[in-house]
């Protein structure tokens, strides 16, 4: 099952060289560019890992290419996803997020439903590799 | 392809390529010959290089280059040659003639305060217009910005930088402190190692130039060839002679609305020849330094007289012997103690 987040999600896998593009948009806005990692691919898991700190005085989307090359030598078989963040007062928020890396297989989510009080069923999704503990969920 | 092409047929204007393709009998005996060529196909219209560099806008740079630094012939005559060895190569890209991306690192030797800085500046500004970097900016380094205090230090302290020079020039002065001989585990050499990995691998995106004196350079050369053979363009900068220093000297008043009075300009000059027999004279930052020394003292000297005299927009603006001949470079007398009087030269870098 292929997953999708964040921006783009109904595009294709975005190339390097549109990666590239969407990071420098990002610097160009004076946001700073994060990448972050994770193998919970849960869409409520909000704790992804950060690789390294946040680019925000870099001026070339080169830095950031530099970076995700070095995350994905690392972490390949994980989720790789690359933010932007506007610092700017009033906005403190991410203004762009979208996923670069998948890991190459994806077994998806199983579907838990939970007898409640009364006639109630609550459902769930889980994914699957969440069985496994960290770090040994792909490949 | 062929609308990238710049085809103005000015008949009067040479073409590198018509001549490289002049030879040869028709165009497939050339073809199989130099089966490769992505050229041949191209048409042989003329190629208007003046209309090129006045596009990118380099010869404004080169002029005010020219015009705002005093000297340093050999080095404007190496960054002309260099722009125009950029100028072919941009042409030649667009043509399609060139695929690897050209080698544009360099060293800049030179004595203290000779212009290195000011020129990788430009220099900077330059490989922008030309569309070698992508956006022209300089970050400008020592080994302490590279280099960490202990293990596993250093390489995200490098990689910081690089990553903030990407699209622009890193300036590594003194280059040399990056490598200490004495001490095989300095942490020096992983900078260095990365530095050259990112120097061999992403020249499209960043240019280094490692500044610093002739002798040490040379020295740090013969223990690091991977540097040397990295770096496409070596420039020596000259110590300038007593004449430059005072035309710097004047050059850097007018440009703060200063100038000298013919025996203010008298002092000026006795001063560089005085002061070149001192230790730690580094050129024209020597200059730079005395005159706002000299500015100190005008101004003290003003306030003082402000009193007994109508003071004019003229007195504010001149420079005068007093205000120069009060330094101690002119021997220990009684100014010697007094605030306004220099102190050793590197105090005040
Ligand atoms: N040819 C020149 N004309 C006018 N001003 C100059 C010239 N050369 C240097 N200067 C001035 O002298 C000062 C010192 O120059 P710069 O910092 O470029 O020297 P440097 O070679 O980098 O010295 P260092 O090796 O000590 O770093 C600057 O303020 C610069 O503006
Ligand atoms: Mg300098």
């Amino acid at each position: 099952m292929r997953l999708t987040q964040g921006c783009f999600s109904f595009l294709p896998d975005l190339t390097d060289a549109q990666i590239r593009a969407q990071a420098q948009y990002c610097i160009d806005n004076g946001w700073a560019v994060n990448i972050e990692f994770t193998d919970d691919p849960h869409p409520r898991n909000t704790y992804w890992e950060m690789w390294g700190l946040p680019m925000f005085d870099i001026k070339d989307a080169a830095a950031v290419m530099m970076e995700l090359a070095e995350c994905r030598r690392a972490y390949g078989d994980r989720y790789i996803r690359l933010s932007g963040f506007d610092s700017s007062h009033g906005w403190e928020s991410v203004k762009l997020s979208f996923l670069v890396n998948r890991p190459s297989e994806e077994p998806g989510f199983r579907l838990v439903r939970q007898e409640a009080e009364g006639r109630n069923v609550r459902y769930t999704t889980q994914a699957y590799v969440t069985d496994r503990p960290e770090g040994k969920r792909y490949g | 392809m062929a609308e990238t092409i710049r085809s103005y047929g000015h008949p009067g204007i040479t073409d590198p390529l018509s001549c490289e393709r002049s030879g040869g009998g028709g165009p497939s005996a050339t073809l199989s010959a130099v089966a490769n060529q992505p050229a041949l196909g191209l048409p042989t219209e003329f190629i208007d290089l003046a209309r090129e560099l006045t596009e990118a806008g380099v010869e404004e740079v080169l002029t005010e280059l020219d015009d705002e630094l005093i000297g340093l012939a050999p080095v404007k005559t190496r960054i002309r040659e260099i722009a125009a060895l950029l100028l072919v190569e941009r042409v030649r890209r667009k043509l399609g003639l060139s695929s690897e991306p050209p080698t544009l690192h360099m060293s800049f030797t030179g004595n203290p305060g000779t212009g290195k800085t000011t020129v990788a500046l430009r220099m900077a500004d330059i490989l922008h217009r030309l569309g070698f970097v992508r956006k022209g900016h300089l970050i400008s380094v020592t080994r302490d910005d590279l280099v960490g205090q202990y293990i596993g230090h250093t390489a995200p302290k490098t990689k910081e930088i690089l990553k903030r020079a990407m699209g622009g020039v890193l300036f590594i002065d003194e280059a040399y402190y990056l490598y200490r001989a004495e001490n095989e585990r300095d942490y020096g050499q992983e900078a260095i190692e990365i530095l050259l990995q990112v120097m061999e691998n992403q020249r499209e995106d960043l240019v280094v130039i490692l500044a610093g004196y002739a002798g040490p350079m040379e020295k740090f050369f013969r223990s690091n060839p991977g540097f040397r053979s990295r770096i496409a363009h070596h420039i020596d900068f000259p110590d300038y002679a007593d004449g430059e220093l005072l035309a710097i000297g004047e050059l850097i008043l007018a440009k703060q609305n200063y100038k000298l009075s013919d025996s203010g300009r008298e002092a000026l000059a006795h001063y560089i020849t005085a002061r070149k027999q001192q230790p730690h004279f580094s050129n024209a930052r020597s200059i730079r330094n005395a005159l706002d020394r000299a500015r100190l003292r005008q101004a003290n000297r003003i306030v003082r007289s402000a009193a007994n005299l109508k003071i004019t927009a003229k007195d504010l603006m001149t420079i005068d012997a007093p205000d120069l001949l009060a330094s101690r470079v002119f021997g220990q007398d009684a100014t010697a103690n007094s605030p306004l009087s220099d102190e050793t030269e590197s105090t005040f870098d």
